[in-house]
C-alpha cells in the first residue's frame, strides 16, 4: 500500500488515515480513514460496539491507536514526538458521563484548565468561563457544585468547560446518552447553536433527528469500518447499504420489534463476509434509544 | 359447640405465647435480669476500696495531675501530629509509586509497605534508636521531635500508603480523561484533580490511622528520650515505678481518651455525612 500523505490543506482540522485499534485480540477499528474540514459538523452513528466511541477517543489520543495516523490541524498527534497536551488544548471533548470535577464549582471547572494549562490570569479565565456558562444557559449557576446540578445541567457545564479552552474543534462522545429523556433537548439545543456558530464538531450520537438536522456529513460505522458516509439526507434519508438500512429501521421505528429474523437473513447473506467474523455485538439485541 | 369454641380460643392463646415475637421478648427480659444480677454481685463482692488503692489512689491521682502530665500530653500530641504529617507525605509518595507505570517504583513501594506493615513497630523503633551507631554523623533535626516524627512516620507511612492508594483508585477513570482532554499533563491531573478527590474519599480512614498513631506514640519510649521528651505512657510508667502504684499509668491512659474520643466523634460524623452524600 502506498503511504498516505496528509493533504496539507489549511482547512483540514482532523485527518485520519487507516486507523486500527485492538483491545487485546479484539480488533475494534479496522482501518478508518476520513477528513474533517474546518466548520464541518460530522455525526458518527452506528450500533453499539461498532467502534465509534473508540474512533473519537483515538482522535485526541485517549486511546493509543494500534496502527494508522491522525493529524490535528495538520500536526500529527500520533507522532511519538508530538506535544499531545498542547494539541489537546485545541480540541474540546465532551463525555457521555460528563466527568465534571466534583470538588470544583461549575465556574472552577471552567477555569482550572485555562488558568493552569493556558496560564491565563484568573480574571480573564473567569470572564471567558462566565460567558460560556451564559452561552449554555447556566450563567447563574457558576457557584454550584456538580452534585447540585441535574444531569442536563452538568453536561452543559461540561460543554462550557471545553469551550473555555477556546478550542478549534469539539469532540462529543454520546453527550446525551446518559441523560433522562426530558433533559436531552437542552443539551442538543446548545450543540445546535454551537454548530451554527461555525465550530468544527465531531459528534458520536444516537440522536438521529439531531444528526439529520445539524450534521453536514454523517458517518455510519459498523464492525470497526465506515460502512457509509455522506450528507445526512442520503445516509439517514436514503441509505445505500443494507447494514445502514437495518440499523436505521431498528433505531428510527419505535414500533419495530426485532424478531431476529432480519439478522438471521442478513447473516446468511453475508456468511462469507469476514468483516463480521469476530464482532460479538452483532446482531444487536433490542432497539437502541432514539 | 361452645366447648369447641373455648378450646380453639385456648390453643390460639397458647400459640400466641409461643410466637417468635413473644419468645424474643422473653429472651430479652432474661438478658436484662442476668445483667442486673452481675452488677449486684460486683457491688457486693468486689472490694471497692482495694480496687481504688491499686488503680486510683486519690493522693497519687493528684500527684500525677502535675505539670509533668501537661508536658507529656503536649509531647504525645506533638509526636503524633508531626508523625502524621511525615507519614502522610511519605504515604502519598509511596501510593503514587505503587500505582506508577515504572515497574521498579512499584517494587520498591511494595517492599517498603509489606516490610513496615509486617514488622512490629516496636522493633522498628528499637532499630531506629541505634541508627546513630549504624550511621555515624546522621543527625535528624529538631531533636528529640525529629527523631520521633521520622520513626513513627516511617511505620505510619506504610499503612497510609495503602489507604491512599485505595482512595486514588476510587477516583473514576473519567476524571483523569477529562483532565487530560483539557491539555493537563499527567502530573497536573494527578495533583489538581485526582489527589484532592482521593483525599476526600480517604479522610475517614486516615483519621482512624491518626487515632492508631496517637496510641502507637506510646512505643517511642524505646528510643530512649530525656524526661522533657516523655509522652503520656512513659510519664505514667516512670511515676508508677517511683510510687510503686499503678495509679499514674491509669491516669495517663485516661488522658489518651481526651485525644481519641473527639477524633472518633469526628470520624463518625464524616462517615455519616459521606453516607448521606451517596
Amino acid at each position: 500500500m502506498t503511504e498516505t500523505i496528509p493533504s496539507g490543506l489549511r482547512d483540514d482540522e482532523i485527518q485520519i488515515y487507516d486507523l486500527h485499534k485492538s483491545f487485546g485480540p479484539v480488533e475494534v477499528l479496522k482501518g478508518i480513514s476520513t477528513i474533517i474540514r474546518r466548520g464541518e459538523v460530522v455525526c458518527v452513528i452506528g450500533p453499539s460496539g461498532s467502534g465509534k466511541s473508540t474512533l473519537l477517543r483515538c482522535v485526541n489520543l485517549l486511546e493509543q491507536p494500534t496502527k494508522g495516523r491522525v493529524f490535528i490541524l495538520n500536526e500529527e498527534i500520533t507522532d511519538p514526538d508530538a506535544d499531545v497536551d498542547e494539541l489537546r488544548t485545541k480540541m474540546g471533548m465532551v463525555f457521555q458521563q460528563f466527568n465534571l470535577f466534583p470538588h470544583l464549582t461549575a465556574l472552577e471547572n471552567c477555569t482550572i484548565a485555562p488558568i493552569r494549562v493556558l496560564k491565563q490570569d484568573r480574571k480573564t479565565a473567569e470572564a471567558t468561563a462566565n460567558e460560556n456558562l451564559v452561552k449554555v444557559g447556566l450563567g447563574d449557576r457558576g457557584d454550584a457544585f456538580p452534585a447540585q446540578l441535574s444531569g442536563g445541567q452538568q453536561q452543559r457545564v461540561a460543554i462550557a468547560r471545553a469551550l473555555s479552552m477556546n478550542p478549534e474543534l469539539m469532540l462529543f462522545d454520546e453527550p446525551t446518552s446518559a441523560l433522562d429523556p426530558e433533559l436531552v433537548g437542552d443539551v442538543l439545543s446548545v450543540m445546535r447553536d454551537l454548530a451554527k456558530s461555525g465550530l468544527t464538531m465531531m459528534v458520536v450520537t444516537h440522536e438521529m433527528a439531531f444528526a439529520r438536522e445539524v450534521a453536514d456529513r454523517v458517518i455510519f460505522m459498523d464492525g470497526g469500518v465506515i460502512v457509509e458516509e455522506g450528507p445526512p439526507d442520503s445516509v439517514i434519508g436514503n441509505p445505500q447499504q443494507e447494514r445502514t438500512r437495518i440499523f436505521l429501521r431498528r433505531v428510527l421505528d419505535p414500533t419495530h420489534v426485532n424478531t431476529g429474523a432480519e439478522d438471521e437473513a442478513y447473516l446468511q447473506r453475508h456468511a462469507a463476509d469476514d468483516v463480521r467474523e469476530d464482532d460479538e455485538d452483532w446482531p444487536v439485541k433490542g432497539p437502541e434509544r432514539i | 359447640m361452645t366447648a369447641s369454641a373455648t378450646t380453639t380460643a385456648q390453643s390460639a392463646a397458647a400459640k400466641r405465647k409461643n410466637s417468635p415475637r413473644q419468645r424474643a421478648i422473653r429472651r430479652r427480659r432474661i438478658q436484662y435480669i442476668l445483667l442486673g444480677v452481675a452488677v449486684v454481685l460486683l457491688i457486693v463482692f468486689a472490694d471497692g476500696g482495694q480496687i481504688q488503692r491499686v488503680f486510683l489512689r486519690p493522693d497519687l491521682v493528684a500527684r500525677t495531675l502535675g505539670p509533668g502530665l501537661l508536658i507529656a500530653l503536649k509531647n504525645t500530641i506533638v509526636y503524633t501530629i508531626g508523625a502524621f504529617i511525615f507519614g502522610l507525605a511519605m504515604g502519598t509518595v509511596l501510593a503514587l509509586m505503587r500505582l506508577s507505570s515504572v515497574a521498579p517504583y512499584r517494587w520498591l513501594s511494595s517492599i517498603y509497605i509489606e516490610f513496615f506493615r509486617g514488622v512490629p513497630a516496636i522493633i522498628v523503633f528499637m532499630a531506629f534508636g541505634l541508627l546513630p551507631l549504624a550511621i555515624p554523623g546522621a543527625i535528624i533535626p529538631f531533636d528529640p521531635y525529629g527523631t520521633v516524627w521520622v520513626a513513627l512516620g516511617l511505620v505510619a507511612a506504610a499503612y497510609m500508603a495503602e489507604t491512599i492508594r485505595a482512595g486514588i483508585q476510587a477516583v473514576p477513570k473519567g476524571q483523569v480523561e477529562a483532565a487530560r482532554s483539557l491539555g493537563m499533563p499527567a502530573g497536573m491531573a494527578t495533583q489538581r484533580i485526582v489527589l484532592p478527590q482521593a483525599f476526600r474519599i480517604v479522610t475517614p480512614p486516615l483519621t482512624n490511622e491518626l487515632i492508631l498513631l496517637v496510641k502507637d506514640s506510646s512505643l517511642v519510649y524505646v528510643l530512649g528520650l530525656a524526661a522533657s521528651g516523655y509522652e503520656l505512657t512513659k510519664y505514667g510508667r516512670e511515676l508508677a515505678s517511683t510510687t510503686s502504684n499503678l495509679t499514674p499509668l491509669v491516669v495517663a491512659g485516661l488522658c489518651y481518651l481526651l485525644i481519641t474520643l473527639p477524633l472518633t466523634a469526628v470520624v463518625k460524623r464524616m462517615e455519616a455525612k459521606a453516607k448521606k452524600a451517596r
